[in-house]
């Protein structure tokens, strides 16, 4: 594998994923260190202090994968990896699932910190999701965090 | 052209997706959203959240003041929460 063709894949699925298989994917890049973020539905709104029933993402496919890929070639530009994962599930989902996985690989471990850290952030602000919670049996369309928009300025240097 | 809206805005609108024929005059988005507001008001919403509301032409992000024709996809949503 040549520096310049990461493995990529991008997944938006309504199944579940497995972490130890997507990481023996990226061990095989040739790689040296492996960062996988694992965003799990939280049960708690401790904002509004209530229970969170369920929730349901829905997505805008075509332009989700896209503004994904535009993050990950971004991504391996900055950070030299090797290999790229990004799963993100739609439809009903309930308190302790797992949301969305993002895997990356790198020679050296700085890169695959911060390659990981970096999609994550871009894709929190850029990819075409959105979440509604069920709380007693309402349903809410969850705000934006301007947090994640102040999450951003740590890559503009 | 296709008009796409998701989460609360399609919930307002009333639907997912629509096909319109884009009349000769209209230009931009502001335009288009113009145009559907004279059509029914409900397309309001649209224009009194605009400095909320993000704009798809084709799959890319894009602006009010994007130029558009009959082929395109447009699509309007809320700021996104995913992750």
């Amino acid at each position: 594998m040549t520096k310049n063709s990461p493995l990529i894949k991008i997944k938006i699925q309504n199944e579940d994923f497995d972490v130890s298989v997507e990481t023996k994917m990226l061990q095989q890049t040739n790689t040296g260190a492996i960062v996988n973020f694992v965003g799990i539905v939280r049960g708690y709104d401790e904002k509004n202090d209530q229970i969170i029933d369920s929730m349901t993402l829905e997505h805008y496919p075509g332009m989700t994968e896209s503004e994904i890929e535009k993050i990950i070639v971004e991504s391996y530009k900055k950070w030299e990896l090797t290999g790229i994962t990004v799963i993100h599930r739609v439809g009903d989902l309930k308190p302790s699932d797992q949301i969305v996985f993002v895997g990356v690989s790198s020679k050296h471990r700085q890169n695959a910190f911060n390659g990981c850290n970096f999609i994550m952030d871009w894709l929190k602000t850029k990819a075409p999701f959105w979440k509604v919670e069920e709380k007693n049996n309402k349903k809410n369309w969850v705000s934006f965090n301007e947090s994640d928009n102040q999450a951003l300025k740590k890559w503009e240097k | 052209m296709i008009i796409k809206y998701f989460s609360w805005i399609k919930e307002h609108i009333g639907k997912s997706e629509e096909q319109i024929e884009l009349p000769d005059h209209i230009k931009n988005v502001n335009e288009l959203i113009n145009y559907l507001n004279e059509i029914d008001e409900k397309y309001n919403l649209i224009l009194d959240k605009k400095e909320l509301i993000k704009i798809a032409v084709n799959k890319t992000y894009s602006s009010f003041d994007t130029n558009i024709n009959d082929n395109d996809e447009i699509a309007f949503f809320p700021p996104v929460t995913g992750g």
